[in-house]
């Protein structure tokens, strides 16, 4: 949970550069893998705004100076996850990142990298195929086998808190691009889909509880993460993976121990939709 | 070139509840959408979503007719009342289903979904995840997309519809990611592209929301239907104009201007903050330019005496967006806000099937008009709107696809879609190459000025005309519009080139509506005409585009149960 010391917000006033700021440079990341053998990094510099946003200056580098800068946006206010880039170091959602910020971080220019470990469609737009076919995987839907009451399946209010860290995902994959494991075992399904895995398991009304360890529960699964930890802080909304994905390991034990069919079921067992 | 039986554009709720519809009828779907479907506006909506459950100890009593009153009076009697009455009927077997499809909605302490009040209703009837609600809502129906297996083509953007002779036979769409043009084929059409918020100064909307969807029906002869009527939220931060939910004032939460006066007991004594958005918008523009908001104008939406608790755990994300664009923490201080452009009441002239005039064309969700909403929508029914008419709107393309049998033949198919794609390509590739003096950007800021200072809140005769003279010079000089980078792949200056275009049109229809309707109702407010008229004007405006602008029709209002009266709150 964030900090709720008044002091410390106030003095950041977040949209305030330090005095006398007025302009900002930028160095962003371009590359074409169809006509540059390698990337590069462009340098511009651009007039600083109050409230300046990292992807308000992107805008302002397409709007006035180069129109070929590439880079995906769409809510501007964090939650559609569209914007996660390798900003100064950290992976950041380029909409939510106040320029000040960085500079009153001891950033004297605004770095602008594109989510790293995946492979560049342009500039600041990567691949992501590979991420969503990780999160397909893992049948990422609640999965029933009683009929449907009439009405909503009851959760009490403390059955629901399991899950809310994890139904805040925007699913932008900056713990996917973050986790070592993901970069060197090429076939592990990455840290989203292990902690959407554990919001299924986690949530009282879902059924398919041995089945969906069964999915998991393998060299390309849990066992892959190596609680590195750089996916709790790559994550733009305080999600804490790490901790889903043991989660995940020791129900896992748990249901070896109980020699559970249920695992061995494959994921067709979940398919099986309307 | 390439086929499916049903295609879908647009992966927010509206469309993706279309898909999933259309599916389970048994048709082949595909789904064309601007961008990867999460990041879709739907996840931007926060406070919650209407029906009449009755889990609130307040509103036991709540059912779907009095839901619909509210909606017809919210409406300022505009809204189509059998529609709204489809609308809030369908309400609670849609979140039952929704609730049944695994969204996490916040709970009651008996287990059951959470309900609050929202703006204009009589009942705490807006159900709701947190301050999340959009996202849990789109993430669910992402979901149920991926169960099905459900084709999603990401990043890709239509540029025109292929119809002849009042029959659609598919689109023209732009794979951002290649750059290429293709014709895509069906054999009906459903269109969930939301609006076209982006088209006003100080919106509340996603970038992308530019009305594509409304300008490229429009464009191919399918009227647009209220398009005056333009929603501004009462609450948009003060700096960015993000969304701070209705839900905040649901919560309990006051508006207060710069004396520290609780104002909205001037203009709604018995609603007071939870009067419709319409109503409280004007009010707290009304304080800030009669000099009692604070400088930059701007009032307070203030939440500290809700406490710590209440406001982590049920306004967590509006707490993190005002603290993160403006080092304000709700907790402890006020919020700065004021009004911004929210929702288009008006779009695609549909029936409540989503049914167009043309043959094989359907649309739901923001990008259509039905209508439910009329001349005002209630916070908490568009998130409703999106799944109650999506869903009607696959079904009744599958119905169409089914029941169609005008034999049409292969080879037609082809020409029309060949001829499509030749005027489409002449189209894009013109603005690929334009190599004329006028700055694109500088005409988009322009565009969205003008209509938020002339075509606004506060509306009078001498500045509409001025704003329509403006959009119709806009459309003039967008025919000289130079463009920065010709590369094909990933090209955003082409991209939002294309889109200028269509928001120049859309902002044109706006205006020719505004300037006609000599009355004021609901969002529409006139200076010079500030009384409801329901003697000339209890009537849809339709506007058909023609070569010298939007003409401009009218159709009556269905009444069914409510004969308009005053509106009161």
């Amino acid at each position: 949970m964030a900090t709720t010391e008044k002091t410390r917000v106030s003095e950041e006033r977040a949209g305030r550069a330090p005095v006398g700021v007025e302009r900002v440079v930028l160095k962003v990341y371009r590359f074409d893998p169809e006509t540059d053998e390698r990337g590069r990094l462009d340098t511009f510099e651009i007039p600083y705004v109050d409230g300046m946003t990292v992807l308000d200056a992107l805008f302002t580098v397409l709007e006035k100076i180069d129109g070929s800068l590439a880079f995906r946006f769409s809510c501007r206010e964090g939650i559609c996850g569209a914007c996660a880039m390798f900003i100064n170091g950290s992976y950041r959602l380029a909409c939510e990142t106040q320029v000040a910020r960085l500079l009153r971080e001891g950033h004297r220019e605004v770095h602008v990298m594109p989510l790293p470990h995946l492979p560049v469609i342009r500039d600041l737009v990567v691949d992501m195929t590979r991420f969503w076919e990780c999160y397909e995987a893992i049948a990422p839907w609640i999965v029933t086998r009683s009929a449907d009451p009439e009405k909503e399946r009851p959760q009490s209010p403390e059955e629901r808190k399991l899950i809310d860290e994890y139904v805040g995902c925007i699913l932008c994959g900056s713990c996917f691009s973050s986790c070592p494991s993901v970069w060197t075992g090429k076939e592990y399904l990455g840290p989203t889909a292990m902690m959407k895995t554990f919001r299924w398991l986690a949530d009282t009304r879902d059924e398919a509880h041995d089945e969906r360890l069964g999915l998991v529960a393998h060299e390309k699964g849990a066992w892959r993460c190596h609680t590195i930890f750089n996916c709790v802080e790559a994550c733009p909304k305080r999600i804490n993976p790490t901790s889903a994905i043991q989660g995940l390991k020791g129900r896992t034990v748990a249901a070896l121990l109980r020699g559970a069919k249920g695992l061995r079921a494959g994921r067709k067992a979940l398919a099986d939709g309307p | 070139m390439f086929y499916h039986e049903i295609l879908v554009v647009g992966g927010g709720l509206a469309g993706l509840r279309a898909a999933i519809e259309a599916h389970d009828a048994g048709c082949e779907v595909g789904v064309l959408s601007r961008v990867h479907p999460v990041r879709s506006h739907s996840v931007a909506a926060q406070g919650g979503i209407n029906a009449a459950l009755g889990n609130h100890p307040d509103a036991r009593d709540d059912n779907p007719e009095r839901h619909a009153f509210d909606t017809v009076k919210g409406s300022d009697y505009l809204a189509d009342q059998d529609a709204v009455e489809i609308l809030t009927g369908e309400a609670p077997a849609r979140i039952y289903e929704m609730e049944h499809w695994g969204c996490p909605f916040s709970r009651t302490e008996e287990g059951r979904i959470a309900q609050r009040p929202f703006g204009g209703a009589g009942y705490p009837r807006c159900c709701y995840a947190a301050d999340k609600t959009g996202h849990a809502l789109l993430h669910t129906m992402f979901e149920q997309t991926l169960r099905r297996g459900i084709k999603v083509y990401e990043e890709w953007q239509v540029v025109s519809l292929a119809v002849a002779d009042g029959r659609c036979y598919g689109v023209v769409a732009l794979d951002l990611k290649t750059g290429r043009l293709e014709a895509v084929g069906a054999r009906a059409v459903v269109f969930g592209t939301g609006g076209a918020g982006r088209i006003y100064a100080r919106s509340t909307n996603n970038i992308i929301n530019t009305g594509s969807g409304m300008a490229v029906a429009y464009m191919a002869g399918v009227p647009l239907k209220d398009m005056e009527f333009i929603q501004f939220h009462p609450t948009s931060l003060f700096g960015n104009n993000v969304l701070m939910t209705e839900g905040a004032r649901g919560e309990g939460g006051h508006l207060l201007n710069a004396l520290g006066e609780r104002f909205m007991e001037k203009y709604a004594p018995k609603a007071m903050e939870l009067a419709p958005r319409d109503i409280v918008a004007r009010a707290i523009q009304t304080e800030i330019d009669e000099g009692r908001g604070f400088p930059g104008g701007y009032v307070h939406l203030d939440l500290t005496h809700l406490g710590a608790e209440r406001i982590l755990e049920r306004l967590p994300a509006i707490r993190d967006i005002a603290i993160n664009f403006t080092g304000v923490d709700p907790i402890h201080e006020p919020i700065p806000i004021q009004p911004g452009q929210h929702y288009f009441m008006g779009g695609i002239d549909t029936d409540a099937d989503g049914a167009t005039e043309v043959a094989g064309f359907f649309a739901a969700g923001e990008c259509a008009c039905v209508s439910v909403h009329g001349a005002n929508r209630l916070g908490g029914n568009s998130l409703l709107e999106t799944i109650v008419f999506g869903r009607r709107a696959g079904a009744a393309a599958a119905r169409f696809v089914k029941d169609e049998a005008d034999g049409v033949g292969g080879e037609k198919v082809e020409k029309v879609l060949a001829a499509a794609m030749a005027e489409a390509t002449r189209r894009v590739t013109w603005v690929l190459e334009a190599d004329g003096p006028e700055d694109p950007a500088a005409l988009r800021d322009e565009l969205r000025e003008n209509m938020f200072t002339n075509i606004g809140l506060f509306r009078e005769e001498g500045a509409m005309k001025a704003g329509l003279d403006k959009v119709r010079e806009l459309r003039e000089r967008f025919r000289r519009i130079g463009i920065r980078h010709r590369g094909r792949r990933y090209n955003l200056d082409w991209a939002r080139n294309l889109e200028l275009e269509g928001m120049i049109l859309v902002a044109e229809a706006i205006a020719a509506g505004a300037l006609a309707r000599r009355e004021s109702r609901g969002s529409h407010f006139r200076t010079d005409y500030r009384e409801r008229d329901d003697r000339d004007f209890l009537k849809h405006t339709i506007a058909r585009l023609t070569e010298d602008g939007p003409e401009l029709e009218y159709r009556p209002v269905t009444i069914t149960k409510w004969e308009p009266k005053a509106r009161t709150y």
